[in-house]
């Protein structure tokens, strides 16, 4: 396979909700190694995109190609073993359950002992020290021991990404990895995706614009279901279509980045 | 944490002095055999999140299938056990299969639906004797040695089983396996999304709930010597859901409490109220469900404020 070859592929996408498309033919290619951002106004699609790539929904019509295999019809569990993991736009931990041993449920699966009941639980310690510095990645091993439904909500968003990452993806699916965060959080989250992407692919959708210009190499804008620009953030901001889109929701995100 | 280790020191110290104070070991092995079906039960409502209305179809499966193995083929009781768990693992590998990608209450019809359809075929088979069901099964010799006749030797193997199961499946809980159950219990999705194929997870937790709940319906005959169309019937599944939600779904003691009270008041109230019994019980559900949500021991371990980092 050629280095040069898209990492992701989709062929014609459409996903229709009882009459209702809410994904309608989209083709995308993600350059490998790079930040692909994709944005659009509210309702556009997006989730239900990642909903299909990663399996959560299966598309009505089109394909999906990984690494140059026809994932179209993998389960959702198989198609995260072979490297897409995704996060999820309302926070996804487990809520009581440790901090460390969140990430420790993502090591866990490389151990293959998954399915041992008999086992003791102290055989999964041996993944401390590897949960230890995931979660020093994100400046969470202070709270290691923390209750995950005591951490406040940014604490939350970059656990999920430990979590993430502990899976060790090809491809990183973010969906809104800033939302609703304070101005510190986001630029520490940011630069956290910044070091994330180093050896593997991200797909983000992102609202924030700020966020979306400082790191994206390509930004894809989808509207009511369809791809209607794609390219650098100077090409598509400058795109008459994509200005136009968001200027008839109450969405200023684009205006509001420069 | 210190005030359980007494409590559950003086119940083993109560447990196996039981015969010799003067408790009734038939009553007690009844009290022990429905413990083991809660906490199976238990495992699955409490640590998977699965609701089953038809447990008593691996309860009921492994009473008859015991009982034909010991009164008609002869087998020795410790492998006639094992034969009824088998029969259980395997019922609920097939209805788990079928049953385990619906959600919430078509995942109860469809266990209920079959367990109905479990309880019309031992009502019509020869093998399962129909409306007299299997009587007079002999205990048998443990290992073709060791005479189970004797109340007395059966209440301590009944009881060394049961603490078996207690702990077994305080193993499963904290074990690698029990992590995935707790991480798909808190967020199915992500577990998913982390590459952990939920269904077959939630299948092998049923399957070891079908086996335990095997466990105690094959003890269960050979403590009473029957097995009868009470134990596969639909009301069998809803008393054990009682125990369990009595005593406290999700912890490890609430199941024997609950199974402890309802037993008492069933052999206790039988004789003096007749069949009112089944009002007062489910009276009693009415106000637990109502007022202690978590059931007493749950209840309890709220109130003396143990953080509940371990469940
Ligand atoms: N399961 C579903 N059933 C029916 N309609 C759905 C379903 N999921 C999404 N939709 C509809 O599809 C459209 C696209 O939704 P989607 O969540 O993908 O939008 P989005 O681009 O992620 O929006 P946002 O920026 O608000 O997150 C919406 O109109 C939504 O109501
Ligand atoms: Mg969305």
């Amino acid at each position: 396979m050629n280095a040069n070859d898209p990492i992701l592929e989709t062929l014609n996408l459409v996903k229709e909700f009882k009459g209702f498309v809410a994904v309608n033919g989209v083709s995308l290619k993600l350059k490998r190694g790079s930040i692909h951002a994709l944005i659009g106004p509210n309702g556009a699609g997006k989730t239900t995109v990642f909903n299909l790539l990663t399996k959560f929904l299966a598309p009505s019509s089109g394909m999906i190609f990984f690494n140059g295999v026809d994932i179209t019809g993998e389960r959702p569990a198989q198609t995260a073993r072979r490297g897409i993991v995704r996060s999820f736009q309302i926070s996804a931990v487990f809520p009581h359950m440790s901090v460390l041993e969140n990430v420790r449920v993502a090591l866990q699966r490389r151990l293959g002992n998954s399915y041992r009941f008999w086992q003791p639980e102290n055989s999964l310690l041996q993944l401390n020290e590897h949960a230890m510095a995931l979660l020093a990645d994100v400046g969470l091993e202070t709270f290691a021991d923390t209750l995950t439904v005591e951490l406040p909500y940014g604490r939350k968003r970059a656990l999920e990404l430990a979590t993430t990452l502990a899976t060790e993806p090809e491809l990183m699916l973010l969906d809104e990895p800033t939302q609703g965060m304070g101005h510190e959080d986001v630029h520490r989250v940011t630069e956290m995706i910044r070091k994330a992407a180093v050896n593997r692919t991200i797909l983000m959708v992102e609202h924030n614009m700020s966020v979306v210009s400082s790191i994206a190499d390509t930004i894809t804008v989808m509207q009511r279901g369809s791809v209607i620009a794609e390219g650098s953030y100077a090409e598509v901001s400058a795109n008459p279509q994509v200005i136009e889109a968001y200027m008839g929701t109450t969405d200023t995100a684009l205006q509001g980045a420069h | 944490m210190r005030l359980t280790t007494y409590v559950y020191i003086a119940l083993a110290a109560l447990a196996v002095l039981a015969p010799l104070i003067g408790l009734y070991p038939v009553f007690v092995m009844k009290l022990l055999c429905f413990a083991i079906f809660a906490c199976a039960f238990n495992l699955l409502l409490g640590y998977t999140g699965l609701l089953s209305f038809g447990h008593a179809a691996y309860f009921g499966a492994a009473a008859y299938t015991t009982g034909y193995l010991v009164k008609t083929l002869h087998w020795t009781p410790e492998v006639a056990i094992l034969g009824g768990m088998a029969l259980a693992a395997f019922s609920g590998l097939i209805v788990g299969a079928m049953a385990i990608r619906r959600q919430g209450i078509y995942f109860a019809m469809i266990t209920l639906a079959l367990a109905q359809m479990l309880y019309f075929v031992c009502l019509q088979l020869k093998l399962t004797g129909g409306e007299d069901g299997l009587q007079g099964v002999p205990r048998g010799n443990l290992f073709g040695m060791l005479s189970l006749s004797n109340d007395t030797t059966m209440y301590y193997f009944v009881l060394a089983l049961f603490v078996t199961v207690f702990l077994l499946i305080r193993r499963i809980v904290h074990s690698p396996f029990g992590q995935i159950l707790k991480a798909i219990r808190e967020n199915e999705p992500r577990a998913v999304s982390l590459g952990y194929d939920v269904e077959r997870y939630k299948l092998l937790a049923f399957v070891l709930s079908t086996t335990l709940a095997g466990l105690a319906g094959s003890l269960k005959t050979l403590v009473f010597g029957f097995a009868t169309l009470s134990d596969v019937h639909w009301s069998m599944s809803g008393e054990v859901i009682l125990m369990t939600l009595l005593g406290g779904v999700g912890t490890f003691f609430g199941p024997v409490l609950g199974a402890g009270i309802v037993v008492a008041l069933q052999d206790n109230l039988a004789d003096k109220v007749g069949s009112w019994v089944s009002v007062i019980i489910g009276a009693i559900f009415v106000v637990c469900v109502m007022a202690f949500r978590r059931g007493l021991v749950g209840e309890a371990q709220a109130f003396f404020g143990r953080k509940k980092k371990t469940a």
